[in-house]
């Protein structure tokens, strides 16, 4: 660790101004306190044979902001899909474990997954807003799903908690399709508060934003976490630092026949996970020396 | 580089001359290919149009027919316009919702296996010859019963089914997969992401899709000798009887031995190919703008 370059060393002191920045909020209550609102239980994945995710077992706290990282291809997109049954959509894909949402296993195969999503909402690393209207974008669903009282105030209500109100709240009827690219990821955000999900799956929402963007949303999961949980993905260490109060890192586990599937190597509170990691493969990571 | 390699770029050897040559002998035959193509189709539409223009008019649209005419009667093929119109536009309603529904079927619920065993159907079904079509249909519905201009529809429809089908899969694939999970993540059920959010994509696709398969169906003959073919000349709106249509008209009146017939069997074939001119062009026109649109909504 001493003798890292200098490269590596400004990272981590990055990181580490980040995670001072951060901390100075209120320290965690002790985990036993904190509610779950997942509770995984060995989850393995594949694709077709090839393994993605293998015996991951963690807790999710509610209203608390959880950070997925590590590095590319160590199933951290794989395993947030799994808490809403969205890799119910890609042929091939198997899982096994439980996965228990306030102590009902969602994972199970007669578990509506239709009825998962609906509380379980998610956030796509690519803004994909509907071909609608900004209003429709937001308003849509909860059409669909039968919120239809106080249909303005609540496009309003989401929209504002989105951080995008503003902007936009002179040209509703406007395509979402011009807005610019962090516009349109934060209106994903409101389209996908608006239906009031319990918890929110994000996957990379800032990856294709710029710092201001990003700034914007990484303020809104502080100020939405009181209502909502948060597990973020995020290739951005000092984003997790900033806004994450427990993280999980990832990475990538090889066989002996060259197989090669991901696995959770750490879970911590943000801080703890960040300046005094247990496992060396996270100082590594955490430090920039991965390789 | 050296002044002696330039001298060899510039005196090339044998072996490059030769290369040479034979690339330019390549790109002259594929020109030459692309210019008969083209080249057919000039002279199909130049042809049709040099004996079927002339005989054009309004007469020929809105007049009937008249048999044994003696001296100089306006004649025209009012029966055999309002047949088509009818038998197609029966056949485009017949076709065009269950193709798009099995479209839907295929594109947003089967599971891989049926969805390839329906495309391999719907390629077999559109590899099937017209006049196998028309005597399959005629065994089924008109043996029995006579001709009627539905049952040429429904022949007609069997014939639209796989092209309207093809056409809106096609589509449906085009649309990103990213919108369908941004619906379904907020716990939107399939079959209101397939309406709400992926169908309304695929509007102009359908409508190309349409013009295509009409154009593509208006000027089978094989399945409406069969099925509606044996009519008068009084102009009849009605499916319930036997309709006369252009394609058959036009091969009734190549047969007869008056050459005013044949006239206007050209001239109804330059109807024929003007609409065909028309609707291919048009859903070209089509199929880019939608394609457009979708595009900018996948990003
Ligand atoms: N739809 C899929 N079909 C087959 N294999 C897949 C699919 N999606 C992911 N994989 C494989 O699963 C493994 C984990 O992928 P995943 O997308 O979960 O990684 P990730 O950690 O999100 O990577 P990144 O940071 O690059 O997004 C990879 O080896 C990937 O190739
Ligand atoms: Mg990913």
């Amino acid at each position: 660790m001493r003798e890292t370059k200098g490269v590596s060393v400004s990272v981590s002191s990055a990181i580490e101004r980040a995670v001072r920045v951060e901390t100075k909020r209120e320290p965690l209550p002790p985990r036993e306190r904190l509610q779950q609102v997942f509770e995984i239980e060995d989850l393995s994945a594949d694709y077709g044979s090839n393994p993605a995710l293998k015996d991951v077992s963690m807790e999710v706290y509610k209203n608390l902001v959880t950070a997925v990282i590590g590095p590319s291809g160590c199933g951290k997109s794989t395993f947030i899909r799994c808490l809403n049954r969205m890799n119910d959509l890609v042929p091939g894909f198997r899982q096994t474990g439980t996965i228990r949402y306030h102590g009902q296993d969602i994972a199970a195969k007669d578990v509506d997954p239709v009825a998962v999503r609906r509380t379980i909402g998610m956030v796509f690393q690519r803004p994909n807003p509907f071909p609608k209207s900004i209003q429709d974008n937001v308003a849509w669903g909860l059409k669909v799903l039968g919120m239809k009282d106080n249909l303005p105030e609540r496009v309003e209500r989401a929209l504002t908690q989105a951080a995008l109100w503003d902007e936009v709240k002179d040209r509703l009827k406007v395509s979402a399709l011009s807005l610019s690219g962090g516009q349109q990821q934060r209106l994903c955000i409101a389209r996908a508060i608006a239906v009031e999900p319990d918890v929110v799956l994000m996957d990379e929402p800032a990856s294709a934003l710029d710092p201001i963007a990003t700034q914007a949303i990484e303020q809104l999961l502080h100020e939405l976490k009181s209502e909502y949980s948060f597990v973020i993905v995020t290739h951005n260490m000092q984003q997790a630092a900033r806004v994450a109060d427990m993280t999980a890192f990832f990475s990538i586990s090889r066989g002996d026949e060259g197989e090669r599937w991901g696995e959770l190597i750490e879970y911590d509170a943000t801080e703890k996970l960040f300046t005094a990691p247990s496992d060396k493969r996270t100082e590594d990571y955490v430090t920039g020396r991965f390789g | 580089m050296s002044a002696a390699d330039l001298g060899m770029l510039q005196r090339p050897n044998d072996r490059l001359r030769r290369r040479r040559a034979v690339n330019r002998g390549m790109e002259l035959l594929a020109w030459l290919a692309a210019a008969i193509a083209v080249a057919i189709l000039g002279i199909v539409v130049w042809s049709v149009a040099k004996r079927g223009a002339g005989e054009l008019n309004l007469d020929l649209l809105t007049k009937p027919p008249v048999p044994f005419a003696i001296g100089p009667v306006q004649q025209g093929l009012a029966n055999a316009f309002a047949g088509s119109l009818v038998i197609v536009g029966l056949a485009t309603a017949m076709a065009l919702p269950v193709g798009i529904l099995v479209a839907i079927y295929v594109n947003e619920f089967a599971p891989r296996p049926i969805r390839l065993g329906v495309g391999l159907t719907l390629d077999v079904l559109n590899g099937i010859p017209s006049i196998v079509i028309g005597i399959f249909v005629f065994g089924l519905l008109v043996v029995g019963h006579g001709q009627k201009g539905w049952v040429g529809a429904f022949a007609l429809a069997v014939l639209m089914l796989p092209l309207a089908a093809r056409s809106m899969i096609e589509v449906l694939a085009l649309v990103p997969g990213s919108l369908r999970e941004a619906s379904l993540a907020l716990g939107v059920p399939r079959w209101r992401t397939t309406l709400g959010i992926v169908l309304p994509q695929t509007v102009g696709g359908v409508v190309t899709g349409t013009v295509l398969a009409v154009a593509r169906v208006a000027g089978e003959t094989a399945p409406l000798l069969f099925t509606s073919s044996i009519v008068g000349n009084q102009t009849s709106w009605n499916p319930g009887h036997a309709l006369q249509s252009i394609p058959v008209a036009i091969f009734e009146l190549s047969e007869q031995p008056d050459p005013a017939d044949h006239a206007r069997a050209w001239a109804a074939a330059f109807v024929l190919l003007l609409f065909t001119l028309f609707a291919s062009l048009s859903a070209r026109w089509l199929a880019t703008r939608s394609r457009r649109k979708i595009g900018r909504a996948g990003r």
